[in-house]
């Protein structure tokens, strides 16, 4: 067993990206303890997507270090490798699988081998069942487990989304622009649905340009800017900052 | 919420498709062999060999309706593993001429001491042996796929550029094949064929036999590509269809996946190329054409792409009108008629005739339509109360 270099479950340090010369990611450093929820914000363009894409291993970073659980370098896999570490990811744009049930779209995110051969041979067993249908009340899409994903209003899709990662059982959850699109209700509903997922000991890093819901979230609030972190704390202490209003906030 | 493998498999339709196609192997060749020529409903030798052929070219739709279909990849070269087959089964029925040849060597074919080969060339040892030919017949495609989809599925090549590295594999195979140094007859191919397991390939029971067989190997390939298709590693094919980078995040490795059901598929173009060889007397290089490969997608389109059935009901379909145009008057245009064909059923019947036909059945055969109906407009109704006052997306 190596030894662990941290004690944080993700751990970034001094990572730069650039494409064609556009610095991405310039000298980003952040650090999650195993348990924590935290918010993303900043304009567009911060960087909050690609920092995503260093995570799940789509992009590599030219520079800089990123450790997962203290000792597996991200840098060094691909995108299956580090889903089957335990890092589930919810994109900005809803991705479900349109033309497949929405109790298909979990049973395909279930936690459960994914060679080939496994997956030709599988039976479901009872516990796999009854993890599909715990999601399916989590999610409120009981009622709907039959309809094709693609039927989902947006909102639902959103959360088919989010109960795919819950089937996945990660242990670090990165939720990109989970209430793009969604009404008032539904963003409280939402809210409500990840503070209870983080309350299960799950790690979760939330990206979203809501103030209100971010708010609601209660958690630190880390700001990016140019690639790189412009301030951290309550949500209280990053919308008082200067820097933070000027470039993202307004006054 | 698994069910039960055969009745996962078997629905009814598939069940129906199955049945017509083991009872068409049975009857054709009984009424052919048993009744008197003639007769009204004896079926002549020259219709049990064209009929062979519409089953071996609906075994190879299948084979890519299933890669096509269920996992998007578009191969515009299948024809390649078609005619692969086709020539371990050629080599075989080369062998077995032996001393019956024109220049009567017991050992080397007729081309090959027209060319003044000395001797066999390696690879064509073993294929004097049927058991030999016929995992050649899986092997080779089996193989050349394998490795064609290790290089290109493990760098990400998909979409127009993998449809177009395919032609270029059949292509080069075609340029290999027609070369007379390359040791399988160049240009004439292979032909002349007197016996296939000491049975005469032009005899009568013989092609009603090898009809039987061609139905059987699509009743099996169809009860794999099945199997297939309704396990869990059906969906995933699907997922990966529909959202490929979605699937890799779920921690799924695509290009094992598409690997196993690219080289499935081509080991079953094989059988149907071998089994085709026999039928039609003749394999030559002309069979890798791209233009062949490219006829077997429009099958799968006509048919219905991504519903198996549909596939096999493209091939014996465009064919048969292959076969009643191109031996009429209007023979010159019956390659206009398949572009027409393709590019009408694209726009009026995107899911082929298949799909088109369930969308207006399904509907209607269920019996609790109208429920369905009330149940989905409620739902619908409720949903969009919730999305009354949503913000704009970013």
């Amino acid at each position: 067993m190596e030894t662990r270099k941290t004690s944080a479950l993700l751990y970034l340090d001094g990572v730069h990206v650039s494409f064609d010369g556009f610095h991405a990611i310039n000298n980003l450093s952040l650090t999650l303890a195993p348990g924590e929820m935290r918010a993303i914000i900043g304009p567009n363009g911060a960087g909050k997507t690609t920092m995503m894409d260093i995570i799940t291993g789509k992009t590599r970073p030219d520079q800089g270090e990123v450790l997962f659980d203290g000792v597996t370098d991200l840098t060094k896999l691909d995108e299956t490798k580090i889903a089957e570490l335990g890092i589930g990811r919810k994109f900005q744009k809803p991705t479900v699988f349109e033309s497949q049930s929405v109790e298909d779209n979990l049973l395909l995110a279930l936690n459960v081998d994914h060679r080939v051969r496994g997956t030709l041979f599988w039976k479901t067993s009872r516990r796999e069942a009854d993890t599909i249908e715990r999601v399916l009340e989590i999610i409120r899409l009981t009622g709907a487990r039959h309809r094709l994903a693609g039927s989902l209003s947006h909102g639902q899709k959103q959360w088919l989304e989010i109960g795919m990662l819950l089937a996945q059982d990660p242990k670090l959850l990165l939720v990109d622009e989970p209430v793009a699109g969604m009404t008032d209700v539904e963003t409280h509903q939402t809210a409500e649905l990840l503070k209870e997922i983080n309350r299960d000991n799950k790690t979760v890093v939330v990206v979203e340009h809501d103030m209100t819901f971010v708010r609601e979230l209660g958690v630190k609030v880390t700001c990016l800017h140019e690639g790189s972190v412009l301030a951290e704390g309550t949500i209280d202490q990053v919308s008082a900052n200067d820097r933070v209003v000027e470039v993202y906030l307004g006054r | 919420m698994t069910p039960h493998f055969l009745t996962r498999t078997l629905d009814r339709s598939a069940s129906v498709f199955l049945l017509i196609v083991v009872a068409a192997g049975i009857l054709l060749p009984l009424s052919n062999l048993l009744l008197p020529a003639g007769s009204a409903f004896q079926v002549p030798t020259y219709l049990i060999s064209l009929f062979g052929k519409y089953v071996c070219y609906a075994l190879l739709a299948l084979s890519i309706d299933l890669i096509w279909g269920y996992c998007g990849i578009l191969s515009l070269g299948h024809g390649a593993f078609f005619a692969l087959g086709g020539y371990a089964m050629g080599m075989y029925l080369m062998r077995q001429i032996g001393s019956r040849g024109v220049y009567a060597n017991p050992v080397l074919p007729d081309f090959m001491v027209f060319l003044n080969y000395k001797e066999l060339p390696w690879y064509w040892y073993g294929f004097d042996m049927f058991w030999f030919a016929a995992l050649m017949v899986l092997l080779v495609p089996g193989l050349l796929a394998f490795c064609f989809g290790w290089l290109a599925f493990r760098s990400r090549v998909t979409g127009v550029y993998l449809s177009i590295i395919t032609q270029a594999m059949t292509y080069a195979l075609l340029l290999a094949f027609f070369r007379n140094d390359f040791g399988f007859g160049g240009n004439n191919g292979l032909t002349d064929f007197k016996d296939i397991l000491g049975f005469n390939v032009q005899a009568g029971g013989t092609r009603a036999a090898l009809f039987a067989l061609s139905c059987l190997a699509l009743a099996i390939g169809f009860l794999i590509c099945r199997a297939v298709v309704t396990s869990k590693l059906g969906k995933v094919l699907i997922a990966i269809r529909d959202a490929e980078s979605r699937t890799r995040f779920l921690g799924y490795r695509v290009e094992s996946y598409k690997l196993f059901v690219f080289t499935l598929s081509a080991c079953m173009a094989g059988v149907a190329g071998a089994l085709y060889v026999p039928q039609v007397g003749i394999i030559n290089p002309g069979e890798f054409a791209p233009g062949n490969s490219i006829e077997a997608v429009i099958w799968v389109a006509v048919g219905g792409r991504g519903t198996l059935i549909g596939a096999a009901l493209g091939a014996v379909v465009v064919n048969y009108a292959k076969t009643v145009f191109t031996s009429g008057p209007l023979a010159p245009y019956w390659l206009f008629m398949l572009g027409a064909l393709f590019i009408l059923v694209t726009l009026l019947l995107p899911k082929g005739i298949i799909g088109t036909f369930s969308a207006w059945w399904e509907p209607r055969s269920s019996k609790n339509w109208k429920e369905q109906r009330l149940a989905t407009a409620s739902e619908s109704a409720a949903a969009e109360d919730g999305v009354g006052v949503a913000k704009p997306a970013e």
